[in-house]
């Protein structure tokens, strides 16, 4: 079943495949707007390049969240997904590997080449996109919480934003980290590791606290 | 759940209308034999719905047995779309409880979906997809593997040959809810609930959902239908569930 819902959402995702450009260029030309405004200083832009890039990143996920059951929601079948035979948690997981794979891996990536723009050695841009493979799915996974609990409020784009940002912080902290510390020498290791923790904790409890919002949305 | 004590002065005054004149007239066609003998399958017990801070129906008592069409009446806004929406599951009642075959539907889970179709005002048809996909996904999520060639002629029999292929952007109104009707010939639930289907369906269409329907009753099955036509099913098959506000 899980495979139907991610094959349904990816196909979907293909025949609007503009929604998704969008989110990539908007990454692309916020991640490109710091070289173009601090100028060619390459020791600053090494330093801020881990946090720009997951920033943009962050934000980029922003722009693909509020559709990620908005569509479904309009057209009526979302409700038939609540009425599926099945653990409304396994289609809310499905939904959510299938926005990580349409909105999240085509940033990871473009990350090392919009990377490349910050003078980085090519070891830290294999980090970041490692950093980013495994961060990534942090952001599909919480933000279907906030997706679901904004469902067909007015508005429910800047809400959305307010509710899953902060939650983000520590993939954040934890992703631009490990870039930055093996720019400094040191192991990535510690934080990578911190940061599958915190994927593998929102991979268990998210699609359950997602199905949750979905069912008072739809009342 | 916080509104039912802002309703609560409301739902007295409602209480005491209804005292004097009933609110649920379920009556029964002129030559409906009870249940004959037959288990009741479904059961509605004392069933309350608040929405907001209106109370649509409470103390709503109602037994239905295999084989039976329930058709639903009453004004706009007078809880049609409530109490469908209350069978399937989708919304939980204020008041009261469903049973189907004597359990708690909400304690059933999704073992319950296994009997129901629900078919809504809004048609559960992706635009994206065409009218085969759009069959084909929606019966694989609820676990009926719907070959091409099954679908097709599915398709075909709903009338729709030819525009299989179409994304369902591109058909009509009538002919995306031909679309989300297909589902009823696959499918081989027990219970159907269909709310307002027969909206911008052609003369012909509408023939069709009621074979559809009388073929279901045959076989045993229940249908919940809110609509405002008649649908010209024999008396003995059919009950009325006629909701006032």
């Amino acid at each position: 079943m899980l495979r139907w819902i991610v094959w349904r959402d990816l196909m979907l995702a293909w025949r609007r495949r503009a929604d998704m450009l969008s989110t990539v260029f908007f990454f692309v030309i916020v991640v490109s707007l710091f070289p173009f405004g601090i100028g060619p200083e390459t020791e600053l832009l090494r330093k801020i390049a881990p946090g720009v890039v997951w920033v943009a990143a962050l934000l980029a996920s922003m722009l693909s969240l509020s559709r990620m059951f908005a569509n479904d929601y309009q057209d009526g079948t979302l409700e038939q997904l609540l009425l599926t035979p099945q653990p409304l948690y396994l289609v809310v997981l499905g939904k959510t590997l299938a926005h990580w794979i349409v909105a999240e891996v085509p940033l990871v990536l473009i990350a090392p080449l919009v990377g490349a723009q910050f003078d980085l050695s090519n070891e830290t841009l294999a980090l970041l996109f490692v950093s980013l493979l495994v961060g990534t799915p942090v952001l599909s996974l919480i933000g279907s919480v906030g997706a679901a609990l904004t469902l067909g409020l007015r508005g429910g784009g800047v809400l959305i934003s307010i509710l899953v940002l902060p939650l983000y912080i520590p993939a954040l902290i934890f992703g631009a980290g490990a870039v930055e510390a093996s720019i400094m020498g040191l192991s990535p290791a510690p934080h990578l590791y911190l940061l599958g923790a915190f994927a593998i904790v929102s991979a268990i409890f998210s699609p359950w606290a997602a199905a949750a919002g979905l069912r008072i949305s739809l009342e | 759940m916080s509104g039912r004590k802002r309703t609560a002065p409301c739902s007295q005054k409602r209480k005491d209308k209804s005292a004097r004149a009933c609110p649920f007239v379920p009556f029964c066609g002129s030559a409906y034999n009870g249940s004959g003998g037959q288990p009741t399958i479904l059961e509605l017990s004392k069933l309350g719905c608040v929405r907001g801070d209106r109370r649509l129906f409470s103390e709503l008592d109602f037994a239905v047995s295999p084989g039976t069409l329930v058709q639903l009446t009453g004004p706009n806004g007078s809880g049609k779309t409530s109490l469908l929406r209350i069978l399937c599951g989708l919304l939980a009642p204020a008041e009261g409880e469903v049973k189907w075959q004597g359990a708690n539907i909400r304690s059933l889970g999704e073992e319950y979906f296994t009997s129901v179709t629900y078919l809504g005002h809004r048609h559960g048809v992706k635009d994206e997809l065409s009218a085969v996909e759009n069959l084909r996904i929606s019966n694989a999520l609820n676990g009926i593997e719907v070959s091409k060639q099954r679908a097709r002629a599915v398709l075909e029999q709903m009338g729709l040959a030819g525009r299989e292929l179409l994304p369902a952007r591109l058909l009509s109104e009538g002919q995306r809810r031909r679309v989300a009707l297909a589902r009823l010939l696959v499918c081989d639930t027990a219970l159907w609930l269909l709310d307002e289907v027969m909206t911008s369906l052609d003369k012909g269409a509408v023939a069709l959902v009621r074979s559809l329907i009388e073929n279901h009753l045959a076989n045993g099955g229940i249908a919940f239908v809110a609509t405002h036509q008649e649908l010209g099913l024999p008396d003995t098959l059919t009950r009325r569930l006629e909701l006032t506000t």
